[in-house]
C-alpha cells in the first residue's frame, strides 16, 4: 500500500473526506453567521442552537408526522427560520442602537435557554434519526469507502453555498443587501424597506443553520447539546474568513475542514486546536480576516 | 463597551462614606453567616466566584473590555494550585500562590495578543485563546482530562491552621476575598483607575493628552488574570478538585452574567451578582437543566431591560432621590 | 430507544415508610439513601431512573417499614462531571444527613465520590462505575464495588475473543477514567494470551461522530475493533461501523461493555453476534424474571440493566447490615456487610471481599440473531458462566493498600 509521508493513502484520503464532509457544516453554518453579521453586525450566539432545532424540527416531523427527511429540509428551515424573525423583531431589533456587544450577549443568552428547555425535555444523549433510504450504502472507491449520504452532504452544502453566495453577489436583491450594509440611511432613503430587510436576513441565515441541523441529523446524533461547541469553531471559521464576506465563510469553511482533518492524520492532539490557532495568527496579521475589509 | 451606569452620580465624600459602611456591612454579614445556619461550602464557592466576577468587572466595567474567554484564567490556576498541592506537597499558601502567578503568566501573554484589536474582535480573541487553552488542557496528562485532579490537599496554613476545618476555611477565604475586594477598589480609585475610565470613554482623547492606552489596557487585562487566578486557587484547595468545567467556555459566560446581573461598572455589583448566581444554581440543582434555562432568561432579560444591573439600578434609584 | 424523561418528579422522591420506633442508634432515626446518577446523559437509561427504582424496590422487599426501620431515598443528576458529583455528595453527607450513596455510573464521579466518602465516614456502594481501580489504588474502608468491573470485563470478554482468534486489536477508547481502566486491563489480557495491539485512539466521552476514529481503526487492519467505551458512545460506534462498512471489510467489533439497554436500542440487525460479559440478565431464572415484572412497571416498560440489579441487591445487603448492627455509621456498616455473605434473588450467593469488591459469577452472553427472539427483549443467549472465584481479579493482584 502506498503511503505519502509515512501515512497510509487509505487512511490519508479517508480522513480528507471526512474533513471535507466537517468543511461543508462549517461552511453552512458559518454562512449564515456571515450573513447575518454583514448585515445586522451582530454576532448570533444563538446560530448553534438553531442548527440544533432544525435537526429536531426533522426528528419530531418523522416521528410524529412520519415526515421524511427530504419534507424535513424544506419544512425545518422555514419553521426555524419563522422562529429567528420572531426572536429578531421582538429582541434583537431593540438593541441596534446600543454597543454591539450586547448582541452577542443577548443571543447568548437565547443560545442557553433553548438548549436548556430541550435538554430539560430529551435528555442530553441523542435520539436517533433514520437515513433516508435512497442515500444508504456507498461506493466503494479502492481506497476507501464512501457513504452515499456523506458525498450528498458536500454536494448539497456546495450547491447551497454557491447559490446564496450567487444570490447575494450576483443579483438585484443581493445588491439591495450589500448596499443596505454599507449605507443603511441612504438605502432607506431610496424607498428600500430597510428594517423588513433586516428581519428577513435573519430568518435566512436562521434558516441555513436549520437546513444544516437537517442534513446533520442521519449522521450525527440529534442531541440538544449539537450546536454548543460547533458554534465556537465556526466563530473561528467566519472570522478567519472575513466578518462579513460571503465567499470568504463558504471557502474557509471547507477549507478550514480539510485542514483540520490533516491534522488528525499527521498530529492529531492538534486537531481541536488547529482552528483557533489560525484564527489568532490571522487576527493578528490580517485582522479583517482572508477576505474581508476592515469596518 | 461603554457602560451604562454614571459614576459621578455622588459627590466623592458621600462615595466614599457609603463604600465604607457598604464594606463593613458586608464582612460583618459574611463572617456571621456560617453561625446563622449557612452552609459554609456553598458560602466558599460565592466567595470565589466574587473574587473572579469582581477581577472581571475590573476589565469590563472599567476598562470597557469584554473578554469571553476569562475561564482560562480560572481554571489554570486552579490547575496549578491543585499540581502543586497535590503532587509538589506545597502547603496551601504556596500552592494558591503558584496558581495565581500562573494566571498572570497567562494574563501577559494573552493580553499583548488581545489588546491590540476592539470590540467584537477582542471578545473573539479571548473566546478562540480560551477555546485553545481549554484542548489544551483536556489533552494534558496532569490533569487527567475529564476525571480532574481529585483528592487534593487542603493542607496546613503557614504550616499551623488545619484547612480541612470547615470553619478555618472559611475564614481564609473571607480573607483572602476582602483582600482582593479591596485591591480593586483601590485600584479604580488611583490615578490609574481614573486614566482606564479615561481610555473607556474616548480613547482618541485620552491617547492625545499623552497616555499610553495600549499599556494602561494591558495593565487592566494582567491585574484582572491575576485576581482571577487567585480565585481559581482558592476554590480548587476547598473543593480539592479541579476540572475541567472551570476552563470550559460556558464558565466564561457566566462571569458576564454574574457581572451584568450585579451591575458592571459597581464595586459592589459583581459580589451581588456572584452570590445571586451561586444562590440560584444551588437552590435549583435538583431541578435539571432548569439553571440553564434561567441563566439565559436572566441574561436576556439584563440586557433587554436591565442593563444597570442591581445595584446599578439601586444607586440610580438612590441618586434620584436625593436629587 | 426512548429518550428518558428527566422530569421534576423523578427527582426528589422521597420513600418514606411507616413511622416505627426510633432506633436510636440510626442517625437521626432515618436511614437515607442517595441515588447519585447520570440522569440525563448518555448513561440515563442503564442508571439513571431504574437505579431510584431498584433501591426503592429493595427498601421494600427488605420490609423497613414492618421492622420499624425508616427507609428515604432521594437522588440527583452528576451530569457526568466530577466536581458536581463530588459537590452533590458532600453537600448531602454535610447537611442532607445522607448515610448510603449508591448508583453512580461514570467512574471518574465515582473515584470523586469514594474520596469525599472516605473523608467523611460515610458509605457508598458503587454499582454503575467500571473502574477496577476503585478496589484497586483507590480502595476505602467505606466503599464497596458491587456488580462489575473493567478486570472483569477484559477478561470474560477480551479472553474469549482472543481464544477464537480475535489476537490483533485496535481500541476505541472512552478518554476517562473508565474507558482507561478498561483498556488497560483488556491490553494485559490481550498480551498475556499472545495477541498484539496495533493501535488506541482516544475519543472524548460523549461522541456523537465517530467516524475519524473507525477510519483509522479500519485502517490498522486489526481483527478485532474494541471499542472501551460504554452507553451511547457504543452505540454510536456501532451504528456509525455499519456505515462504513467495517464489518463487511472482515474486521469485527468488540463491545466491551454492552447493556440491555444498548441492544435493545440498535436493534438485534445491527447487534446480532456481539459477545460480551456480564454479571445480571432479567431472564436467567424465576427470581430474576419475577423481579423484571414488578421491576418494569416502575420504569416505564425499560427492563433492568446488571447496574439496576447490583443497586437492589447492595441496598438490600446493606439494610441487612444496618439491621444486624442496629447503627448506620458508614465504616462500621459497609465492615458488617464483608462480614456477612450476601444472598438476594437476582446475584444468588456470594460475599464481599476485604478490598471492598463483591464477589457473584459472571456470564458470558452472545446477542440473538433476530430469527431467534421471541420478544421485544428477549435479546440475549447465554454462552458460558464463569464462576465467582474467576470472575474477578485475586484479592493480591490489587495493590489495595487495605489487604497488605
Amino acid at each position: 500500500m502506498t503511503e505519502i509521508f509515512g501515512v497510509p493513502t487509505q487512511a490519508l484520503f479517508s480522513q480528507l473526506l471526512i474533513g471535507l464532509i466537517n468543511g461543508a457544516f462549517y461552511a453552512m453554518l458559518s454562512l449564515g453567521l456571515a450573513v447575518i453579521f454583514g448585515l445586522l453586525n451582530i454576532i448570533n450566539f444563538t446560530h448553534g442552537a438553531q442548527y440544533m432545532m432544525g435537526a429536531f424540527c426533522a426528528w419530531f416531523l418523522l416521528q410524529y408526522l412520519g415526515l421524511g427527511y427530504w419534507w424535513s429540509l424544506l419544512i425545518a428551515p422555514i419553521a426555524v427560520g419563522a422562529f429567528g424573525v420572531i426572536i429578531e423583531r421582538t429582541m434583537l431589533a431593540r438593541l441596534y442602537k446600543l454597543d454591539h456587544l450586547y448582541g452577542l450577549l443577548l443571543t447568548f443568552g437565547l443560545a442557553l435557554i433553548i438548549q436548556g428547555l430541550f435538554r430539560n425535555q430529551f435528555g442530553s444523549s441523542g435520539l436517533p434519526y433514520q437515513m433516508p433510504e435512497a442515500l444508504t450504502g456507498g461506493f466503494n472507491l479502492g481506497f476507501m469507502f464512501l457513504p452515499k449520504y456523506r458525498g450528498w452532504v458536500i454536494v448539497a452544502s456546495l450547491a447551497i453555498c454557491l447559490s446564496t453566495w450567487y444570490v447575494i453577489e450576483r443579483t438585484k436583491l443581493g445588491s439591495y443587501l450589500r448596499a443596505g450594509t454599507e449605507n443603511p440611511a441612504l438605502v432607506q432613503a431610496f424607498g428600500i424597506n430597510v428594517p423588513r430587510m433586516i428581519t428577513l436576513t435573519y430568518g435566512f441565515g436562521v434558516a441555513l443553520a436549520a437546513f444544516a441541523g437537517v442534513m446533520a441529523a442521519p449522521i450525527y446524533q440529534v442531541n440538544p447539546l449539537m450546536g454548543a461547541d460547533l458554534i465556537i469553531v465556526v466563530f473561528a471559521v467566519v472570522v478567519i474568513g472575513g466578518m462579513g464576506s460571503i465567499l470568504g465563510s463558504i471557502i474557509t469553511g471547507f477549507g478550514l475542514g480539510v485542514i483540520e482533518g490533516l491534522t488528525k492524520v499527521f498530529y492529531p492532539e492538534a486537531s481541536n486546536t488547529v482552528i483557533f490557532v489560525i484564527m489568532v495568527i490571522v487576527l493578528i496579521i490580517r485582522p479583517a480576516g482572508l477576505f474581508g475589509r476592515e469596518r | 463597551m461603554a457602560t451604562p451606569v454614571s459614576t459621578a452620580a455622588l459627590p466623592s465624600r458621600l462615595a466614599a462614606n457609603g463604600f465604607a459602611l457598604g464594606t463593613i456591612a458586608m464582612i460583618v454579614l459574611l463572617s456571621v453567616a456560617p453561625f446563622v445556619g449557612i452552609y459554609p461550602v456553598f458560602l466558599m464557592k460565592a466567595l470565589c466566584f466574587g473574587v473572579f466576577a469582581c477581577a472581571f468587572n475590573l476589565l469590563l466595567g472599567f476598562g470597557g473590555l469584554l473578554s469571553f474567554g476569562h475561564a482560562m484564567f480560572l481554571g489554570t490556576a486552579g490547575y496549578l494550585a491543585a499540581h502543586a498541592a497535590k503532587v509538589w506537597g506545597f502547603p496551601p499558601e504556596l500552592a494558591i500562590l503558584t496558581g495565581t502567578a500562573a494566571s498572570a503568566a497567562l494574563g501577559v501573554v494573552v493580553g499583548m495578543l488581545a489588546i491590540r484589536r476592539q470590540g467584537i474582535y477582542f471578545a473573539m480573541i479571548t473566546l478562540a485563546i480560551a477555546q485553545m487553552v481549554y484542548f489544551f488542557y483536556l489533552q494534558a496528562p496532569f490533569t487527567h482530562g475529564e476525571d480532574g485532579i481529585q483528592a487534593v490537599p487542603r493542607g496546613k496554613l503557614f504550616g499551623v491552621l488545619d484547612l480541612t476545618n470547615t470553619l478555618a476555611m472559611y475564614y481564609v477565604v473571607l480573607a483572602i476575598f476582602v483582600g482582593a475586594f479591596l485591591l480593586i477598589y483601590r485600584t479604580v480609585h488611583s490615578p490609574f483607575g481614573q486614566v482606564l475610565k479615561a481610555i473607556r470613554e474616548n480613547e482618541p482623547r485620552a491617547i492625545s493628552l499623552g497616555y499610553n492606552a495600549d499599556r494602561y489596557k494591558l495593565l487592566a487585562f494582567v491585574l484582572s488574570a491575576t485576581l482571577s487566578g487567585l480565585a481559581g486557587a482558592t476554590k480548587a484547595i476547598v473543593f480539592q478538585l479541579a476540572s475541567l468545567t472551570d476552563v470550559y467556555w460556558t464558565m466564561s459566560g457566566e462571569v458576564v452574567l454574574m457581572t451584568l446581573l450585579g451591575g458592571m461598572g459597581t464595586i459592589f455589583g459583581p459580589v451581588v451578582g456572584a452570590f445571586v448566581i451561586i444562590g440560584l444554581e444551588n437552590y435549583l440543582a435538583g431541578f435539571g437543566q432548569w439553571v440553564t434555562v434561567i441563566t439565559g432568561v436572566i441574561f436576556v432579560v439584563c440586557v433587554l431591560a436591565f442593563r444597570r444591573g442591581i445595584v446599578g439600578e439601586l444607586a440610580a434609584w438612590w441618586a434620584k432621590r436625593r436629587a | 430507544m426512548k429518550a428518558v424523561n428527566h422530569s421534576l418528579r423523578a427527582l426528589a422522591i422521597g420513600a418514606l415508610f411507616a413511622v416505627g420506633a426510633a432506633q436510636a442508634q440510626i442517625s437521626d432515626g432515618v436511614v437515607k439513601i442517595g441515588v447519585l446518577s447520570d440522569m440525563s446523559s448518555l448513561y440515563a437509561d442503564l442508571d439513571g431512573n431504574g437505579s431510584i427504582v431498584a433501591a426503592q424496590m429493595a427498601a421494600e422487599d427488605f420490609g423497613a417499614a414492618a421492622k420499624g426501620i425508616k427507609v428515604e431515598i432521594i437522588s440527583a443528576d452528576h451530569q457526568n462531571k466530577p466536581d458536581v458529583g463530588s459537590a452533590v455528595a458532600r453537600q448531602w453527607f454535610d447537611t442532607d444527613k445522607v448515610d448510603l450513596i449508591t448508583g453512580t455510573t461514570n467512574s471518574g464521579v465515582a473515584l470523586a465520590v469514594n474520596q469525599v466518602t472516605k473523608d467523611k465516614g460515610k458509605a457508598f456502594i458503587v454499582s454503575g462505575a467500571a473502574s477496577s481501580d476503585l478496589t484497586g489504588k483507590a480502595c476505602s474502608p467505606n466503599t464497596i464495588h458491587w456488580t462489575y468491573d473493567t478486570w472483569m470485563l477484559a477478561n470474560g470478554t477480551g479472553s474469549a475473543i482472543v481464544k477464537t482468534g480475535g489476537d490483533s486489536w485496535f481500541f476505541i477508547t472512552a478518554d476517562y477514567a473508565f474507558g482507561h481502566a478498561l483498556e488497560r486491563d483488556t491490553e494485559a489480557v490481550v498480551l498475556k494470551s499472545g495477541g498484539k495491539v496495533l493501535g488506541k485512539v482516544r475519543a472524548p466521552l460523549n461522541t456523537q461522530d465517530f467516524s475519524s476514529y473507525l477510519l483509522q481503526a479500519q485502517a490498522s487492519k486489526a481483527k478485532i475493533i474494541g471499542l472501551a467505551n460504554a452507553g451511547g458512545d457504543t452505540r454510536n460506534s456501532i451504528k456509525q461501523a455499519a456505515e462504513f462498512g467495517i464489518v463487511k471489510g472482515g474486521q469485527n467489533l468488540a463491545g466491551l461493555l454492552v447493556f440491555i439497554q444498548d441492544v435493545h436500542a440498535m436493534g438485534l440487525n445491527t447487534a446480532q453476534g456481539l459477545i460480551f460479559t456480564e454479571t445480571f440478565y432479567w431472564d436467567m431464572n424465576d427470581q430474576t424474571r419475577a423481579f423484571t415484572r414488578r421491576f418494569i412497571q416502575r420504569n416505564k416498560g425499560i427492563y433492568p440493566s446488571m447496574i439496576h440489579a447490583g443497586v437492589y441487591s447492595g441496598v438490600l445487603h446493606y439494610l441487612k447490615a444496618i439491621e444486624a448492627l442496629k447503627s448506620d455509621d458508614g465504616t462500621k456498616v459497609i465492615a458488617k456487610m464483608k462480614e456477612m455473605p450476601t444472598d438476594d434473588p437476582l446475584f444468588g450467593k456470594g460475599t464481599v471481599r476485604a478490598d471492598g469488591r463483591k464477589i457473584h459469577p459472571a456470564y458470558l452472553f452472545e446477542v440473538k440473531k433476530p430469527s431467534e427472539s421471541k420478544g421485544e427483549w428477549d435479546l440475549y443467549k447465554t454462552r458460558a458462566t464463569i464462576p465467582a472465584d474467576q470472575a474477578f481479579r485475586p484479592l493480591k493482584d490489587g495493590e489495595c493498600p487495605l489487604v497488605k
